[in-house]
């Protein structure tokens, strides 16, 4: 038999915990750290005669993200209890939405996930359901204790159709998943707090085969690198199997990150049996046309979008419009400098020395102490000729250590660009006599330390001497000997 | 049709009640004979029947995403059959062991 | 001995303390004799799984004090009530008649509780009822059976049986209950008291101890339709804590009594009457409905075809519901420890052993039709079948019916230890379960007499038209009360 190459489809399902203040279905506060056990009422406990009540900010959020997919958010939705018994769920079953979804297909595009041309994922469905408490090893001896404040938590489920092709694509999916989801307001998608979490689905066929093969399901994958690596690990394993004539049996797997390992938690005939019914507690929900349109409206403007605006608008590099779109944080501060500079010098502020100040300081754009204005003033203090690069970057620094407006570094550290010629002259002196060597290579023919003088007058000057004038003037120093 | 004690075990074993033989032999004779009376409902049957069977004067309005949790009178430490340092406990879930699976449902 | 306080009618009560003719807690001495009266001898009636007399006391002389303060009162101060053991109360444990809940306290207030109290009244204690309302004679519950007052080896009904009882025996003049599939309505049938299960939606599920949430409903219980209606307004609108609670305004009790039944419709089903049923329940109905025709309503033949599903499919959709919200009886955030259990699932099942027969029996019924290749052929169907049902109701209102007269019960109360098969038990619902299935509003009143045992009418509304059925059913309280039912035989001496 002729070796055919095997192709993985992988399907993703990926939870996410909405920013609400309060439960989905209780006026409890949603909060992660509180001390344990401390953010529970009647309903979140499951206590018997407990009525859930549906927060209204957690449906509009989830219709954002069904929107920022391009989901066809339904009018009439409705809510089932999906049983199963486990200690840290608290009612014995789970208010999720099964048979009637808040929102159907959609798609994501990743615009060079498939080498280099745009893929689109396709969206099966978009639900609300509730999370589960927390069962924790190792605070008690012996036993497993559980913390239910995260009981309640509204979460969003998305659900993709099985159209990744490799490990890869599933990261780059993840990742402009978390960037929409963020875009839209509608989670922090901290994994490490555990706010995104997801289940994969793959399955081997002949490539260029339409008919799908038998499917396996990874869970507990808690970071994006480990959806990668647990990928590779099940797809290596299915093609092991079918490499000798094997078949794969559709199961549940279970990824150990520290093994590096995905286990077998149970096979699919062994399933379990979650007898759903409607959940008579709650009305079906209706997102009515209205509602739905105040909702579109106040949506923020999708990355793409945004990015395709830029380089519409702003004359941006598409790639430099993708990087200042990569959270909407950024992209607002971006923005923002871009109003009163040159779009193209702010984006490339934006994404150097200003993104590595903010890499250095370690944390958060909201809290760094350059605001926008202050970044445009020194990029129009450098485009007036005020500033030299090299002085423009050295401003930029002491800015975010001090929270100081440019004009007044500049004042204050003297750091404006000098036309004084003496001054010049004896920069270029002094880095001649203190390099004789070079100085004598650069006479013997070796021009390009000529680059080396210069940056070393701009080093003496504290940027304040212009590197075209530098050139000049180090050039008659070494040329007069 | 009537209903096999492997039925009634499978049954017993979801709903989580502890069934003895004797337990088992009875509820397989009083399941069934229920179950011979619900039988009829397939006369009545009619597919498109969809109507919403309880009534509702307009949707009520959706809770507002502000603080507003029902007081407990007392508090979980004061329900639970068994606590220790904050927590609720129960014996050891295995699974816990090496990651941490759920042997069922979905939400990790 | 004076006729005792608590018979007098609820207006002349709440004046009665108004104007200081007696005493708060003179009424409540007079309940805590009339309970002890009723709970003595060797077939006591058992209507309470707890009670508090010493802090009845204590909440009459809050209300004497704020009467000497001047302060103005609610409609109901000083007024005793009983409330159904599956409404969760701070105060009083609630056990639901389970040995699931021996011993737990609720840590909240169900809100049909809170406005009775707010409204003023004394909550006397937890009535008695079928385990977590599964039943209709109050047999099937972990604290004994609950009598019926005019004949002691009867039931009482159920599963709001204590109630019913309370009721009818003289010791409270109000009572919440809750009704299913007609748990309100029979109790009330078979005790000779007037109950009224709202429209669902009606009143705040919230802090009931949920059955089958889709048929729900608190219901209440008085000697008169005046004052179970007047219950109903008490604890009946829209509750935040309940989202299918209707945001609706709450009808004045009074409204439009006293007033003839000219221009009234009121609809008879032939499927409600059938051959061989019990001749006693057929002449009672009969002479009521001749009393309706008198005082000028219009009665008319009306059918209601798919009666006879009406109990099977409410057999699927009630344990369907029920397997779901008993799950959280699992016993790790409330109930009894399990001790030295080697396992959660050990955990589960000891605290799971702790259903009664027919809790289990429902459990797994319900656990049954939810089941992966029973769903479509069960719950499905019955889903389908429940909305034949109600659409059967609406085209009868539809056609300008006002009400449906009905008896409430085939039968008049059955011995206790009667009925054992486990169908039966949801055949004694066959005219209460319909109405419930279609989420209307019915009552269930005093028709009469027969043998010494008191036969029930049922009167059912379109959906939130609870004055209109309170209204006919005033009328014709008026009118049987030409011949006025005794009183439940006093108890033995001693």
């Amino acid at each position: 038999m002729a070796e055919t190459r095997l192709e993985p489809a992988i399907g993703l399902e990926v939870h996410v915990q909405l920013r609400t203040r309060t439960k989905l279905f209780c006026g409890d506060l949603a909060e992660y750290g509180a001390p344990p056990n401390t953010r529970v009422c009647p309903v979140c406990l499951g206590l018997p005669g407990a009525l859930p009540a549906l927060n209204e900010r957690a449906v509009e959020l989830a219709v954002r993200v069904a929107l920022g997919l391009s989901s066809t958010v339904q009018e009439r939705s409705a809510f089932a209890r999906k049983h199963y018994f486990y200690p840290d769920l608290p009612g014995g079953y789970q208010v999720t939405q099964h048979a009637e979804p808040l929102a159907t297909g959609g798609y994501l595009l990743l615009p060079d996930a498939d080498g280099g041309k745009p893929l689109a994922v396709r969206i099966r469905s978009v639900h609300l359901e509730e999370d589960s408490g927390k069962s924790l090893h190792g605070r008690v001896p012996g036993a497993t204790a559980l913390d239910l404040n995260r009981a309640g938590v509204p979460l969003v489920e998305i659900v993709t159709e099985p159209d990744l092709r490799s490990p890869e694509q599933a990261r780059a999916f993840l990742q402009r998943l978390r960037q929409t989801l963020q875009y839209v307001g509608a989670s922090d998608c901290d994994m490490e707090r555990g706010s995104l979490r997801v289940d994969a689905n793959v399955s081997l066929r002949p490539a260029g085969s339409a008919a799908l093969g038998t499917r396996t399901e990874v869970k507990n994958l808690n970071s994006f690198s480990g959806v990668e690596r647990a990928l590779r690990f099940e797809i290596e394993r299915q093609g092991a199997l079918l490499a000798v004539g094997g078949r794969v049996e559709p199961a549940t797997l279970l990824w150990d990150a520290a093994r590096g390992e995905a286990r077998v938690l149970r096979a699919k005939e062994e399933g379990a049996d979650y007898r759903y019914i409607p959940e008579p507690d709650l009305p079906p929900l209706v997102v009515t046309g209205e509602w739905l349109k105040r909702i579109r409206r106040d949506l923020p403007e999708l990355p793409a979008e945004r990015a395709a605006r830029f380089v519409r608008d702003h004359g941006l590099d598409p790639k430099h419009a993708e990087a200042v779109t990569a959270t909407r944080e950024l992209a607002d501060y971006y923005e923002a400098v871009a109003r009163r500079t040159d779009p193209r010098e702010a984006a490339v502020w934006v994404l150097g020395d200003f993104l590595a100040a903010v890499n250095t300081a370690g944390c958060d754009l909201d809290r760094f102490p350059v605001r926008p204005a202050d970044l445009a003033e020194l990029i129009e203090l450098l485009a007036a000729g005020i500033l030299t690069r090299p002085a423009a970057k050295r401003v930029l620094a002491r800015m975010a250590e001090t929270g100081k407006p440019p004009a007044q570094v500049v004042g204050e550290e003297g750091l404006h660009r000098t036309g004084d010629a003496t001054e010049l002259e004896g920069w270029a002196d002094e880095a001649v006599r203190g390099h004789p060597e070079e100085a004598a290579r650069w006479r013997a023919g070796e021009t390009r330390l000529l680059d080396f003088f210069v940056g070393e007058v701009v080093r003496l000057s504290g940027g304040r001497a212009d590197p075209h004038e530098a050139r000049a003037a180090v050039t008659a120093r070494l040329e007069a000997r | 049709m009537a209903v096999t004690p492997e039925e009634v075990r499978r049954l017993a074993a979801l709903a989580r009640l502890p069934l003895d033989d004797a337990g088992v032999a009875a509820m397989v004779g009083e399941l069934g004979s229920i179950l011979e009376h619900v039988r009829t409902l397939a006369r009545a049957d009619g597919a498109d029947a969809a109507l919403a069977a309880t009534p509702h004067g307009g949707a009520p309005p959706l809770r507002p995403d502000t603080f507003g949790a029902d007081l407990l009178h007392r508090t979980p430490d004061m329900l639970a059959p068994a606590w220790r340092d904050g927590h609720f406990v129960v014996p050891r879930l295995p699974e816990l062991d090496p990651g941490a699976p759920r042997p069922e449902g979905e939400t990790p | 001995m004076s006729v005792p306080l608590a018979t007098l009618p609820l207006p002349e009560l709440a004046e009665g303390i108004r104007e200081r003719r007696f005493t708060p807690t003179a009424l409540v001495e007079d309940v805590a004799e009339a309970l002890a009266a009723v709970e003595a001898g060797p077939e006591p009636l058992n209507l309470f799984v707890s009670f508090d007399l010493e802090r009845a006391f204590a909440r009459a002389l809050e209300v004497e004090a704020d009467l000497s303060a001047g302060k103005p009162l609610p409609p109901l101060a000083g007024i005793p009530a009983a409330v159904k053991d599956n409404l969760c109360t701070v105060d009083f444990p609630t056990t639901c008649g389970s040995r699931v809940l021996a011993g737990y306290t609720s840590p909240y207030e169900a809100t049909a509780v809170l406005r009775l109290r707010e409204a003023g009244a004394i909550v006397l204690g937890k009535t008695n009822l079928d385990e977590f309302a599964m039943g209709s004679s109050t047999e099937h519950s972990a604290y004994g059976p609950t009598r019926n007052p005019w004949d002691r080896s009867r039931v009482a009904g159920g599963s709001s049986g204590g109630s019913a009882a309370a009721v009818a025996a003289g010791v409270v003049p109000l009572a919440l209950g809750s009704d299913t599939g007609g748990s309100v309505r029979q109790p009330a049938a078979f005790c000779g008291v007037v109950g009224i299960r709202p429209t669902w939606g009606r009143v705040s599920r919230y802090g009931l101890v949920a059955f089958a949430s889709s048929l729900d409903q608190v219901g209440t219980f008085g000697r008169t339709v005046y004052e179970s209606a007047y219950l109903l307004q008490t604890v009946a609108g829209r509750d935040p804590l309940d989202a299918t609670s209707a945001d609706l305004p709450v009808p004045n009790a009074a409204v439009n009594l006293g007033e003839g039944l000219e221009g009234t419709t009121i609809g008879v089903p032939g499927e409600y009457f059938p051959d061989g049923m019990d001749p006693r329940v057929r002449t009672l109905c009969r002479a009521a409905i001749r009393r309706l025709e008198e005082l000028g309503a219009e009665v008319r033949e009306v059918s209601l075809p798919h009666t006879a599903y009406a109990v099977p499919a409410y057999a699927v959709l009630a344990v369907a519901e029920a397997s779901s919200n008993l799950a959280r009886f699992d016993g790790v955030r409330f109930g009894a420890p399990a001790p030295g259990a080697g396992s959660v699932a050990e955990v589960w099942e000891r605290t799971r052993a702790l259903f009664g027969a027919e809790a289990k029996r429902r459990i797994l019924l319900g656990t049954y039709v939810l089941s992966a290749g029973h769903r479509d052929e069960h719950h499905a169907r019955a889903a389908r079948v429940r909305a034949l049902v109600a659409l059967d109701f609406r085209w009868v209102f539809d056609s300008g019916v006002d009400a449906v007269f009905t008896p409430t019960t085939p039968t008049p109360a059955f011995r206790l230890g009667e009925v054992t098969d486990p169908y039966e038990v949801y055949r004694s619902d066959a005219f209460t379960v319909g109405p419930a299935l279609a989420g209307l509003p019915a009552l269930s009143l005093p028709l009469g007499l027969a043998d010494g045992l008191p036969v029930g009418g049922q009167l059912v509304g379109r959906a939130w038209g609870e004055p209109e059925i309170v209204r006919v059913a005033h009328a014709l309280e008026a009118s049987l009360a030409a011949a006025p039912l005794a009183a439940p035989p006093a108890p033995a001496a001693g």
